[in-house]
C-alpha cells in the first residue's frame, strides 16, 4: 500500500486535466498518420502496464512476454478473417484472447517461475522464440512469415472502429481502464504481498503468502493484458505476421518500463509514449534506436535505475547500494 | 550397419563438432557465472566479434581462397590472437564499466545492464559492419574422409583438436595453477577469498579475459565452419550455449565442456532423426527450437544441471 | 492435538552430504509452555527451526503439530496452520514501513481475493481498514508504534526485533519460533523482552526459542533442550539444566566441570 504522492484532492485534479487533455488531444492534431502513432502509443501503455505487473510490481523479468501478444494478435487473426471463414464479433474474441493468454501465462509460469532470475529471463526468452518460431514455420495455420491479411475491424454492437480516431478513443478507454485496475491492484494487499516477495521472498513464505500462487498471478495478468492488445494490434493493423513478435519487441516494451519506472505507473505510460512518439520524429535515425535503447538501459541501471518517473518504494529498493546478503533462513546455530 | 545407425553416427560426428564449438562458448557463460553469479548477455556478442574480426584480419592479410598449410597455420593463428584479443579486451572494459558498478546492488540491475551491452554491442556491429552477412574466406581447403559410410571433413577434424587444446589448457591453468586457484576460491567464496589476500577485482577480470578469449576462439570456429558471419549470430549461439552451461551444471567447468557437447550430438541427432520420425511434418528448421526445449526441460526438471551447479556466496 | 501436546518432535535428522546438522532430535512442547533451544553455536538450533517450519526438507523424522504431520508441506501452509516465525538475523521488508510490514504478516488471515482487489470493493475497502488497525494494535502491543510510518530498515535494532515479532504475531500463530530474540540487546531492552514474551504466553500462545542469553532462557523456560553438534545432550527444566554436567561441558570445554550458578 503506498502513501499517495500528493492528496487525493489534487491528485484527482491533476488527472481530470490529463483526461481532458487526451480527450481533445486528437482536435489539434492535422496529420492522421499522427494519430494512427497515437493509437500504437496507446497500444503500448497497454502492453507496458500488463509487462509492469510482472516486472515492477512481483518483480519478475519476463523475456518472452510478446508471445502473449502473439497470442492474442493470432487468436483474432484467426478467428475473424478470411484465413478459415471466421468472423467471430471483437467482443467474444476479446474476451477469448485474454482468457488464453492467461491460460498459457500459467502453463508457462508454472515450471518455471520458482527459478531464480536470471534463469527466468533465458527461460521466457526461449518460450518466446519458441512461439515466433512456430508462428513462422506452422504455414497451414498462420501462413507463416506472410501473415496474416484482411482481418477484420474492430466492431462493437454494430459501431466499426474503422478510423485511427475512433481506435484513438477505444485504446483511450481501455487505458483509462487498465490504469484504474492496476492502481487498485497496487494499493491492495496483493500489491503489498508482491512488494514483500520482491524484498524478501523466503520472509514472505514465512508470512504464510503463497508466493508461488502470488507470482502466477502477476504473470497470468501480464499475460492477459498483453493478449488483448494483441486483440486489438490485429483489429487495428488488420494485418499480422511473425515480423511484429520477435525478441526485440519484448525488449522494446522491458525498456518502456525500465526506463519509465518499473513499479509506476505514470512512469511506465510516460516511457511508452516516448518511446513510440519519439522515433517517429527521429526517423532518419531509425536505424540506430536499438543502439540507443541499449545504451539506455545500461546507463539509467547504472545512475537512475528506478526510471525517469519512479515509484517512491521502488527508488528506495535500487538505491541500495550495499545490499546485506540475507544469511540463508537464519544462520548458524 | 543400417542406415539409421550410419545417420546416427554421422550426426554424432557433426554434433561434436558443433558440440566443441558450444562448450567453448559455454565455459565463458559457466566461469563468468561462478564468479559473479551474473548471465554475461553481452558474451554471445564477444562470440561473434571472434567470427567478424577473423574476417577483417584474413580481408587484410588479402587471402581469400585456399592457402598452403604454413600460411593457414599462421593466419588462422593470427585470427585467433586477434579475435581473442579484441574480445577479451572487451570483456574486460565491460566488467569494469558496467558489472562491477552494480556488484551489490538488486538483482534486476546487473541482468538488464548485461542485456543493454548485448543489444550495443550487436547493433553497433550492425552500423559498422552492415546487415548482411559476411562470408568467412574459403581458406581451407577441405577434405572429407570416409569411414564405413561416415564422412568426416579435416575441418570438423581440426575443429576437434583445437577445442580440445583449448579446453585441456583451461583445464592445467584452472586446476594447476595458483592462478586457477585463485578462480576457484572466488567463485566459492568472494568474501572468505579476499580476506585470504587474493585480489577479487583482478580475479574476476582475468575471468573476463579468459571466458570472452574462449568465446572469440569458438566464434572463429563457427564462421569458418558454416562459413558466414551475422551479426544476430551471438544470440542464437548465447542461448544454447547458455542450455549447454546449465546442462552441466552453472559453474562447473568440466560441467560446461560435457554440456556443449551433449547439446551438440543432441541437437544433431535431434535435426538428423526429427524429418524421418515426423514424416516431413517437422523439419530441420526446428532445429533451434530443440535447444530452446532442452533449455526449458533443464530449468524444470533439473535446474542444477547433470554435473552439480558451483556457484559460491 | 494429540495427548494435550502442540508440537511433537519425532527422530529429527537433517544432512547436508556428510554433513550431520542434526540427528535424531526429539522434544514436545506443550500448550502455552515457553521452551527454550540452547546450544554452542553451530549447535544445529536455527535448523530446527527451518526444518520445522519448513524452509528446508529434512532428511527424516517427524513433527506434528496440532495433531498434524507438518515435514513436508510447504512453509506458507504451515504458518497459516498457526507455526509463525523470526530469524536470527532478521529478514525485514526493509523498503516497507513498520506498518506495512505487519500488514504483511495479516494477509494469510484476510479474506478478499483478486476481484476485490481489482475492483476496489466496499468489502476490500473495509477489510484494509481492518488490517492497518489491527497492525497499529499489534504494534502498540509491542511498544514501537512511535516508529508505524518509518521505514522498517531505518529504525533502531531494538526495535527492529520487536518488529519482528510483531509480524509473526500478526499471522495469529499459535506457536511462536523467536531465533535469538536478545541478541544484541542491552539490559534494558533484554528485560523488557522478557516482559513481552510473558505478555505474548499470557495472550494465549506457546512460544519456542531459540536464545544465547542465560538470563532470558533460564528466567523464563518452563522447558529447556540442549543441543550440541546436532544431538540432543540434555532435557530439562531450567533449574536441572543448570548443574547438568555435559551441559556445562559442552559450553565450556571438557575440563571445567564445575557447578554454574
Amino acid at each position: 500500500m503506498g502513501r499517495p504522492r500528493l492528496n487525493g484532492f489534487r491528485q484527482r485534479r491533476w488527472v481530470a486535466l490529463v483526461v481532458a487533455g487526451l480527450l481533445v488531444l486528437p482536435a489539434g492534431i492535422r496529420d492522421i498518420y499522427m494519430i494512427r502513432v497515437l493509437d500504437l502509443a496507446g497500444l503500448y501503455v497497454l502492453l507496458a502496464l500488463g509487462l509492469n505487473i510482472v516486472v515492477g510490481y512481483a518483480g519478475l523479468l519476463d523475456l518472452g512476454y510478446v508471445a502473449f501478444y502473439a497470442v492474442g494478435a493470432y487468436l483474432y487473426a484467426l478467428l475473424a478473417s478470411p484465413q478459415f471463414g471466421f468472423h467471430l464479433p471483437f467482443l467474444l474474441v476479446f474476451v477469448l484472447g485474454g482468457g488464453l493468454a492467461a491460460l498459457a501465462g500459467v502453463l508457462i509460469g508454472y515450471p518455471t517461475l520458482r527459478l531464480r532470475g536470471d534463469y527466468l529471463a533465458i527461460v521466457t526468452m526461449a518460450f518466446g522464440e519458441i512461439v515466433r518460431i512456430l508462428m513462422n514455420n506452422l504455414d497451414s495455420l498462420t501462413n507463416g512469415p506472410q501473415g496474416i491479411m484482411q482481418i477484420d475491424e474492430l466492431g462493437l454492437f454494430g459501431y466499426h472502429f474503422n478510423t485511427p480516431l475512433r481506435i484513438y478513443y477505444l485504446v483511450l478507454l481501455l487505458c483509462a481502464l487498465s490504469v484504474t485496475l492496476v492502481r487498485n491492484l497496487e494499493r491492495s494487499k496483493i500489491g503489498r504481498a508482491w512488494a514483500a516477495i520482491r524484498e524478501d521472498e523466503e520472509a514472505a513464505r514465512g508470512m504464510g503468502l503463497n508466493t508461488r500462487n502470488l507470482k502466477l498471478l502477476a504473470f497470468a495478468m501480464g499475460a492477459t493484458t498483453a493478449g488483448v492488445a494483441g486483440v486489438i494490434f490485429a483489429g487495428l493493423q488488420q494485418f499480422v505476421s511473425p515480423e511484429s513478435f520477435t525478441f526485440w519487441e519484448s525488449i522494446l516494451i522491458l525498456c518502456m518500463v525500465v526506463l519509465g519506472g518499473m513499479g509506476s505507473i505514470p512512469g511506465v505510460i510516460v516511457g511508452s509514449v516516448v518511446l513510440v512518439v519519439l522515433p517517429e520524429f527521429l526517423r532518419t535515425y531509425e536505424d540506430y534506436r536499438m543502439l540507443f535503447f541499449g545504451l539506455a538501459l545500461i546507463v539509467m541501471m547504472l545512475l537512475r535505475p528506478e526510471g525517469l518517473w519512479p515509484s517512491r518504494r521502488r527508488g528506495r529498493e535500487l538505491h541500495e547500494s550495499r545490499v546485506t546478503p540475507a544469511a540463508g533462513a537464519g544462520g548458524a546455530g | 550397419m543400417g542406415s539409421l545407425g550410419i545417420l546416427l553416427l554421422q550426426q554424432l560426428v557433426n554434433g561434436l563438432t558443433t558440440g566443441c564449438i558450444y562448450a567453448l562458448i559455454a565455459l565463458g557463460y559457466s566461469m563468468v557465472y561462478g564468479v559473479l553469479e551474473l548471465l554475461n548477455f553481452a558474451h554471445g556478442e564477444l562470440f561473434m566479434l571472434g567470427a567478424y574480426v577473423a574476417i577483417v584480419i584474413l580481408g587484410g592479410l588479402a587471402l581469400h581462397g585456399p592457402a598452403p598449410l604454413g600460411i593457414l597455420i599462421g593466419a588462422l593463428g593470427l585470427c585467433f590472437i586477434g579475435g581473442m584479443f579484441v574480445s577479451s579486451s572487451l570483456g574486460v572494459v565491460i566488467e569494469k564499466v558496467a558489472y562491477r558498478p552494480l556488484r551489490y546492488a538488486s538483482r534486476l540491475a546487473p541482468i538488464l545492464t548485461a542485456l543493454g551491452v548485448s543489444i550495443v554491442l550487436q547493433n553497433t556491429t550492425m552500423l559498422v559492419a552492415g546487415r548482411r552477412p559476411w562470408y568467412f574466406p574459403h581458406i581451407f581447403s577441405s577434405q572429407t574422409y570416409e569411414l564405413g559410410g561416415i564422412i568426416v571433413t579435416n575441418l570438423q577434424l581440426f575443429i576437434l583438436v583445437v577445442a580440445t587444446g583449448l579446453m585441456v589448457a583451461l583445464h592445467y591453468l584452472v586446476n594447476r595453477t595458483d592462478f586457477g586457484l585463485a578462480i576457484r576460491a572466488v567463485a566459492e567464496d568472494k568474501t572468505t577469498a579476499s580476506l585470504m589476500g587474493i585480489e577479487l577485482d583482478r580475479t574476476i577480470s582475468s575471468v573476463f579475459v579468459i571466458g570472452p578469449a574462449l568465446g572469440a576462439a569458438a566464434g572463429l570456429l563457427f564462421s569458418l565452419y558454416y562459413g558466414v558471419a551475422f551479426f544476430t549470430m551471438g544470440f542464437v549461439a548465447g542461448i544454447k550455449a547458455f542450455t549447454a552451461a546449465v546442462l552441466g551444471g552453472i559453474g562447473n567447468i568440466p560441467g560446461a565442456m560435457v554440456g556443449g557437447l551433449l547439446l551438440g550430438v543432441l541437437e544433431a541427432i535431434g535435426a538428423g532423426v526429427l524429418p524421418i520420425v515426423t514424416r516431413g511434418v517437422l523439419g530441420a528448421e526446428y532445429k533451434d527450437v530443440f535447444a530452446f526445449v532442452v533449455l526449458i526441460a533443464v530449468m524444470v526438471f533439473k535446474p542444477t544441471g547433470l554435473m552439480g551447479e558451483r556457484v559460491g556466496r | 492435538m494429540s495427548d494435550g501436546h502442540l508440537l511433537q518432535v519425532e527422530g529429527l535428522t537433517k544432512t547436508f552430504g556428510a554433513l550431520r546438522a542434526v540427528e535424531g532430535v526429539r522434544f514436545v512442547v506443550a500448550p502455552g509452555q515457553i521452551y527454550a533451544i540452547i546450544g554452542p553455536n553451530g549447535a544445529g538450533k536455527t535448523t530446527v527451526f527451518n526444518l520445522i517450519t519448513g524452509a528446508i526438507p529434512a532428511t527424516a523424522g517427524s513433527v506434528r503439530f496440532k495433531g498434524g504431520e507438518v515435514l513436508g508441506r510447504p512453509e506458507h501452509e504451515v504458518t497459516i496452520l498457526g507455526l509463525a516465525r523470526t530469524y536470527q538475523n532478521l529478514r525485514l521488508f526493509h523498503n516497507m514501513t513498520v506498518r506495512e510490514n505487519v500488514m504483511v504478516g495479516r494477509h494469510c488471515r484476510t479474506r478478499t481475493g483478486i476481484r476485490d482487489a481489482l475492483f476496489h470493493t466496499p468489502r476490500q475497502r473495509q477489510e484494509e481498514a481492518a488490517i492497518v488497525e489491527q497492525a497499529t494494535r499489534l504494534l502498540h502491543f509491542v511498544g514501537i508504534e512511535e516508529y508505524a510510518e518509518e521505514l522498517a530498515k531505518s529504525i533502531p535494532y531494538g526495535s527492529q526485533k520487536r518488529l519482528e515479532i510483531a509480524r509473526a504475531l500478526a499471522t495469529e500463530p499459535n506457536l511462536l519460533l523467536l531465533d535469538e530474540p536478545a541478541a544484541g540487546m542491552n539490559t534494558q531492552e533484554t528485560a523488557d523482552l522478557i516482559a513481552l514474551i510473558e505478555r505474548i504466553r499470557r495472550e494465549g500462545r506457546t512460544i519456542l526459542l531459540i536464545e544465547h542469553d542465560m538470563r532470558v532462557v533460564m528466567g523464563i523456560s518452563d522447558q529447556i533442550l540442549v543441543l550440541d553438534h546436532g544431538v540432543t545432550i540434555a532435557e530439562g527444566p531450567p533449574s536441572q539444566i543448570q548443574r547438568d554436567e555435559r551441559v556445562i561441558e559442552a559450553y565450556l570445554g571438557r575440563r571445567s566441570v564445575r557447578g554454574a550458578t
